[in-house]
Formats: C-alpha cells, sequence, structure tokens
C-alpha cells in the first residue's frame, strides 16, 4: 500500500523525491526542501492518499551535518489507513537560513506544531500566520533543543542579587527569610555592618 | 497546643469559676496556625498527590487548612506544588508579593524545594530562589502522610514564632537514633 | 435605602466600542496552573483568544538526550502524570520496536492490564476535576476515592503511588504481585458501582447537563485537521483508537468497543471518558484472565536485560554485562522509528532516532494534549466566558505533557 503511495509520488513530482527508505516498517520519503508544501498538498487532496491527519511535526538537528536540520512530519490517513513520514534538510551548519514552507493552510495542527520548531530550533516557516515562541518566554535568546545551546544555561527573568564575593543570592532580603541551603553557611548574615546582609 | 500551654496561667476564683492569662502573641499564633487559608499554587505532577491530600482518605482539613482562596490577598499559606519554570517565576514572585502578612510558604515536592532532576534551562532551582520558604517537604511527589507531616511542622513553627526554614525529616531515622551509620545499621540488623 | 439619583446620560451607559481584553491564567484555578488565555469580549462573548502554553516546560525531550535510554524513563513518567504507566509502557515498545524484540506473553497481559488501570485513574481524574470545577464537588471526592484504589494496587505493584519508573527496555522491572489478579478484580468492580453512582447523580442534574449540552462543539472534519486523537477526537464521531487501528501488545485478542459521541460537545466528551472506563474493565477483565500465574516476565537478551545478582558477583561474564549496561547505557541500533500507543489523551508517539549509542541522539515525545491544546482557541471563540471552564476541563490538558 505505502509503497504504491511513494510511487505514485515518485511519478508525480520525480525531482522532488530525493531518496526513500522504509525502517521498522515506517515508509519515509525525504524531500527537497522546495517542494515541501506542493508534495503534501498533493497528499492531502489525492484520493489515493487522502492523509487527512498530520500526526506531528518536528525537527532533529544533525549539528555536523550540511543542510543541518532535518524537518520531519508524519502523516496519517484516517480513512485508508496508511502512515507516511516525510523530511526535508535545511540550513547551513550555523543554524541559519534554516527556512521551509508553512503547512498550515493545509491542516491546521500543523499551526501549534511549526511554531514549537521555531521556537525549539529557530527553523522558520515561511507562511505561517503567527510565529512567536510557544513554549519559551518571549525574553529568551536562542534556540534550546539545538545542539549547541548548553542543556543547563539558564536565561533568569527573576535574576540573582549581585553581591561580590557570593554566589547566587536569592532576590529577597533577610527579613523576610532565608533559603535553606543559606542558613548556616551565611555568618555574614548575622553581622549588620557587612555589606551584604542588606 | 505547645506553646500555648506553657505560656497560659489558669487561675481559680473559688467556687468552680477561674480565669486563664496567656500571652497576646501565643493566642494569636494558636488561631493562626489552625486557620491557614491556603493558596494552592498547582503547576504540576504534584498536584495529583494535593488532590489526594485535600481528598477524604487524607483530609487534611483536619488541621484546619481547608479553605482553598484563590485570591492571594485572601489567603496566608502559599503552597507551590510543582516545578516552577524560569517562565512561571515572575508570577509566582509577583502572587507572594500580594499576599498580606503574615504569610507563610511551604515547598510541595523536590521541584519546589530544590529542582529536582531538572537541571536545565527551563526550570527553577527551587522556590527559595524567587521567595522565602518556610518549610520543604522533600519527595518526588511526596506520600500525603509526608505533605501532613510538613503541615504540621508549620503549625509548630507558626506557633514558636519560628521563620527558620525546615525541611520535613523521616520519622524514623534509625541512623541518626542509634548513633550508627547505615553500613554499621545493615551489619546490626544482619547480627 | 433611598435609591440612588444619579443623572447618567445616554452616552455614558453605551459599553465602550473596543472589545476588552481579559487575562485568565496561569494562575487561575480554571486553568490547572499551566494555561493562559488571553480573551477579547464583547459582552460576555468571546471574539478571539489568543491561547499560551509553557508555563510547565521543562525540557524534557533535551534531558533525555544526555542520559542513557533507561533514564528516559523517569521522564516520560512526569510527562503524562495522571497515567504514568501507559507513557512507560509507550517508551518501552517504542524501544523494543527498534531492538526488534518481543516480550514474553505473561508481561504483555501485565502491561495491558496495568495499563488499563492508569487509564482508569486518568479518566476518572479527568471527569472528576472537570465535575469540580463546575461546583459539583461530590463526584469529585467519589472519584478520588476510586483512584486511591487504583493508587493502591499501583503501589503494591510498582513500589510508587504515582511515578512509578516501572518499564523497562525488554520487560517490567517486577513481575506481578500474588494478589493483584484477585486485587484489581475487586478494586474495577468497585469502581464500575462508583461510576454508576456518579451517573446517577451527574445525568439528573439539569444545571450540570446544561452547561456542557451544545457546548465547545467540535465537528469531526476539524478535529481531524487540528489532530486531535482519543477520547475528544471521538466524541466528535470519529472512531480511530490506536488500540484497534494499530493493535500492540495483545489488544487483537481482546473484546472491548471503541464509544463514539455524536455532537462532540463537552457532554459527550464526558461521556466518552466513562464509557472508556467501562471498557478498561473488560480489557483487565479479559488480561487478568489470560495472564499466566508464572512464567518469564523479561526477555532474555544479554543487550538489554541486567544478569541476576548472582551473576554480577559470582562471575566475572556477569559483572562485565552488568558494568556496561548501567555504565554506558544499553544500546540501541542507529536508526529511527516512530511508535505510537493509545495514551490516556489519544495517541501517544515516540519518534526516536538513534545514533547507535548508550545514549539517545533524540527523543521526540508527540503529546496529544499538545495538538488538543492547540485546538482549544477553535473551541472556546464564540462561546460565552462562562463556557471556557466546561470546554478546558473536558479537553484534559495534562501541563507536563502539554509542555514537556
Amino acid at each position: 500500500m505505502a509503497q504504491a503511495l511513494i510511487d505514485l509520488i515518485k511519478r508525480q513530482f520525480p525531482s522532488a523525491v530525493l531518496e526513500t527508505h522504509s525502517q521498522h516498517g515506517d515508509d519515509t520519503l525525504v524531500l527537497n526542501a522546495l517542494a515541501w508544501k506542493s508534495v503534501a498538498e498533493f497528499l492531502f487532496s489525492s484520493p489515493d492518499a487522502a492523509m487527512n491527519m498530520l500526526v506531528d511535526l518536528t525537527v532533529v538537528d544533525y549539528a555536523d551535518r550540511e543542510p543541518r536540520f532535518e524537518v520531519v512530519a508524519h502523516l496519517l490517513s484516517l480513512s485508508l489507513g496508511h502512515r507516511l513520514r516525510l523530511k526535508a534538510r535545511v540550513g547551513n551548519p550555523e543554524g541559519e537560513g534554516a527556512a521551509i514552507a508553512s503547512l498550515t493552510e493545509i491542516w491546521a495542527s500543523a499551526n501549534w506544531a511549526e511554531r514549537e520548531a521555531f521556537d525549539m530550533f529557530g527553523v522558520t516557516f515561511i507562511g505561517h500566520p503567527d510565529l512567536r515562541r510557544i513554549l519559551m518566554y518571549p525574553e529568551f535568546e536562542g534556540h534550546p533543543l539545538r545542539r549547541d545551546y548548553p542543556a543547563d544555561k539558564i536565561q533568569p527573568l527573576i535574576p540573582y542579587l549581585e553581591i561580590p564575593g557570593i554566589e547566587k543570592v536569592a532576590p529577597f532580603g533577610r527579613d523576610e527569610g532565608m533559603s535553606f541551603g543559606r542558613q548556616v553557611h551565611a555568618r555574614w548574615a548575622e553581622d549588620p555592618d557587612d555589606p551584604r546582609a542588606n | 497546643m505547645g506553646e500555648l500551654k506553657r505560656s497560659t496561667q489558669v487561675i481559680e476564683a473559688g467556687e468552680g469559676a477561674a480565669f486563664a492569662t496567656t500571652k497576646l502573641e501565643s493566642m494569636l499564633a494558636w488561631a493562626q496556625k489552625y486557620s491557614l487559608f491556603m493558596y494552592p499554587f498547582v503547576t504540576a505532577c504534584c498536584g495529583m498527590e494535593f488532590m489526594s491530600v485535600s481528598s477524604p482518605r487524607y483530609d487534611f482539613s483536619r488541621f484546619g487548612s481547608e479553605a482553598p482562596r484563590f485570591s492571594p490577598r485572601q489567603s496566608d499559606l502559599l503552597w507551590v506544588v510543582g516545578t516552577i519554570t524560569q517562565r512561571q517565576a515572575p508570577i509566582l514572585k509577583r502572587i507572594y508579593e500580594q499576599m498580606a502578612e503574615p504569610k507563610w510558604v511551604l515547598a510541595f515536592g523536590t521541584c519546589a524545594s530544590c529542582g529536582g532532576f531538572y537541571d536545565n534551562y527551563a526550570c527553577v532551582a527551587g522556590v527559595d530562589k524567587i521567595i522565602p520558604c518556610d518549610v520543604y517537604v522533600p519527595g518526588c511527589p511526596p506520600r500525603p502522610e509526608g505533605v501532613l507531616d510538613g503541615l504540621m511542622l508549620l503549625q509548630d513553627k507558626i506557633q514558636s514564632g519560628d521563620r527558620r526554614p525546615s525541611i520535613v525529616k523521616p520519622r524514623h531515622d534509625p541512623a541518626v537514633d542509634q548513633g550508627l551509620g547505615l553500613i554499621d545499621l545493615k551489619r546490626a540488623v544482619k547480627a | 435605602m433611598e435609591p440612588i439619583d444619579v443623572e447618567i446620560s445616554e452616552a455614558e451607559l453605551e459599553l465602550p466600542e473596543e472589545p476588552m481584553l481579559l487575562n485568565v491564567g496561569p494562575s487561575h484555578p480554571a486553568m490547572h496552573g499551566t494555561v493562559r488565555c488571553v480573551m477579547e469580549l464583547s459582552g460576555e462573548l468571546i471574539h478571539r483568544v489568543d491561547v499560551q502554553v509553557g508555563y510547565l516546560h521543562r525540557g524534557f525531550e533535551k534531558m533525555c538526550e544526555r542520559g542513557t535510554w533507561a533514564q528516559v524513563f523517569p521522564y516520560v513518567d512526569r510527562c503524562n502524570y495522571v497515567s504514568p504507566m501507559l507513557n512507560n509502557v509507550g517508551f518501552a515498545l517504542a524501544c523494543e520496536k527498534m531492538l526488534g524484540i518481543e516480550v514474553p506473553e505473561r508481561c504483555q497481559w501485565y502491561r495491558m492490564a496495568l495499563g488499563e488501570l492508569a487509564r482508569i485513574s486518568d479518566h476518572l481524574t479527568c471527569d472528576g476535576a472537570m465535575a469540580m470545577e463546575l461546583g459539583a464537588f461530590t463526584p469529585f471526592l467519589w472519584m478520588i476515592k476510586g483512584r486511591e484504589m487504583i493508587w493502591d494496587i499501583m503501589e503494591e505493584e510498582t513500589g510508587a503511588r504515582l511515578t512509578h519508573s516501572f518499564g523497562r527496555v525488554g520487560g517490567m522491572a517486577a513481575p506481578p504481585t500474588k494478589g493483584f489478579k484477585e486485587q484489581s478484580l475487586a478494586v474495577v468492580e468497585h469502581i464500575l458501582s462508583i461510576v454508576s453512582e456518579v451517573e446517577k447523580l451527574m445525568f439528573g442534574n439539569r444545571i450540570f447537563l446544561d452547561r456542557l449540552e451544545d457546548v465547545g462543539v467540535i465537528s469531526g472534519e476539524n478535529a481531524i485537521s487540528l489532530g486531535w486523537t482519543g477520547p475528544c477526537l471521538r466524541a466528535s464521531g470519529v472512531a480511530y483508537d490506536v488500540r484497534k487501528a494499530a493493535p500492540y501488545l495483545k489488544y487483537d485478542e481482546v473484546e472491548f468497543d471503541v464509544p463514539v459521541g455524536e455532537k462532540g460537545d463537552c457532554l459527550d466528551r464526558f461521556i466518552i471518558r466513562l464509557e472508556e472506563l467501562k471498557q478498561s474493565v473488560r480489557i483487565i477483565r479479559q488480561s487478568l484472565a489470560r495472564m499466566a500465574d508464572s512464567g518469564p516476565i523479561n526477555v532474555v537478551d544479554p543487550r538489554v536485560m541486567l544478569p541476576p545478582k548472582e551473576e554480577v558477583y559470582n562471575t566475572i561474564e556477569g559483572t562485565i554485562q552488568h558494568f556496561k549496561i548501567v555504565m554506558e547505557g544499553l544500546k540501541i541500533p542507529a536508526g529511527e522509528v516512530y511508535s505510537y500507543t493509545e495514551a490516556g489523551n489519544g495517541e501517544l508517539g515516540f519518534y526516536l532516532v538513534s545514533d547507535g549509542s548508550g545514549t539517545p541522539y533524540r527523543v521526540r515525545i508527540r503529546p496529544p494534549c499538545y495538538y488538543i491544546t492547540g485546538g482549544l482557541e477553535h473551541v472556546i471563540t464564540g462561546q460565552m466566558m462562562a463556557d471556557v471552564v466546561p470546554c478546558f476541563g473536558s479537553l484534559n490538558m495534562i501541563g507536563g505533557e502539554c509542555d514537556r
């Protein structure tokens, strides 16, 4: 079934399909990024494919490859019961120029999926009606799921107090309370003349 | 009753009548500790245990902390239940600031206490990096019994006027009780 | 009291023409603490709404790339924290698909029984919380009572009430306990009586029905386009259930029905969950009847399973094998897989990419909630402000799963 579908797409878009493979029963089409939307449109509207649900859309970051990002979409046809995975590769090793057409006009679920992909990886979806961050806050810089973003690099909205000599002092005075970790060690807190005792 | 009992004096006035004197602070603290109006700041997994604690089997209303108030201005105990992310942090701080004194904060679960295993770009390593915290309840999520222990610990602290942060300890810590290390203890059990 | 006699000119009485902006959440009792809705109201009608999620984004997918494959289990546990067992099993199945192994029959029945118990607790929590948010506190207390019983079984089996981390690649952490069958059968009986009590209480209540009927309607076509799966999609009349469409474990060998709604409103979603719960009870009874009382629970495969402790302590091969699996993690052959199961909220997919090492290259969790919450905007636009609460409650948004 799925093989017939792959052949159909190969016939319909001879230059768009870069490679196909099937692993663990998942049929995969690797597409030219420029043909992303037209193939998706065909899969949606053709009665032989009838892919009426975009199950998932995500990105995988292969930091050492060129093109760097792989946009992966999983499609499902509820009426015919088959699935297909679409892939397209975009972006240079610096992570710039990663752009691909948006699928929001075809499937409504692409809206949030693409916003998440943009938020997490910085892949731009051309034609998306509302492309802004969804999981991270607007002040966040960078894209956390990229391989080169350090996992523990925080960008706090409520910063620590800046007191020379001491790290990570919580932003409240000692008259309000004290964090547990500071309780034992912070002898300076007892001394009213010490500048650190705010 | 704790502190209240110690500062109270009953004076017999004859013919079965009597009156008692106590300190005003003790009396107020006694009233406060049995009428905690709580603000449940529920975000994550611990919320499921929070439901259990409030449901009939564990029922924390027994401790006078029945009424949930979803307005910070009417509440005096802030339950921080679940992971606080960097995005959520300003909201938590704002809610804490809106609460009127006296106010207490209870960190429910490991994430609220110290961040748990979310040592990453998105999470705050414990609410005490943002707001002062009175009682920490460990566990991922804590068992309801542990939460009730935490609540009683807070009541004791309210009564004694102690604002130092403290952690709910295991009820029986054999290593502490008997002056034995855990390895020694295992040997002792075997022998 | 004297009437207040104030002269108000006609113009002042008119409502302002620009719509009123109202911010609900993220710390709002009806928003489960993690969603913020900015609504444009005209009177009480919602014109436009911006649903903002992400207040519980905890970086699961990034953290999964830092540990071994087995260390992913605690994270998937905390993904959907109402039914962690289903997530555990889902992830284990995805890894097993990549390794090409199948767990013993006894384990499959065990996974099914535990999974369906978790589904019951999920649906009980969802419906209970939804009823509570609408002011019906009693059913909430009853349903939580039922959930406690299931958690007692879970505690007996796994040692934890909520976050079990009980699944393993190639089996489960421990075989079923002796009293598991008996206890489960007794509990599901009790659950059914709770459900019938709740039905009697709720479906004779005019206020409750009026607040749910024809509220938050979504057509099957729109739901499919939005990527909805699970009870919410079935409430809209689309009979898609992964357990039927692509059976995994032993779901093709048990008898159960897929309840389907008609209108796709909040009441349908409420009823579908109660009906599914009864189907789960059917599945549990069949699984327990067919689960053997003895036999292996884990695969015999030195690539993935830890050797028994006697071998670890007494033979050098056992020690090395133990060391390799613990320190380097079990190796999963390079490649990619998309494995999907039916979780409490719908299709839970795992798109795994392995580079052949002991650490996942990419773990993508396809959260059913995320897409369902993505449809919230379509559901509540045009509704009244008060309808937001039942609509949101009926979608069963789980913060951990939605934001990961």
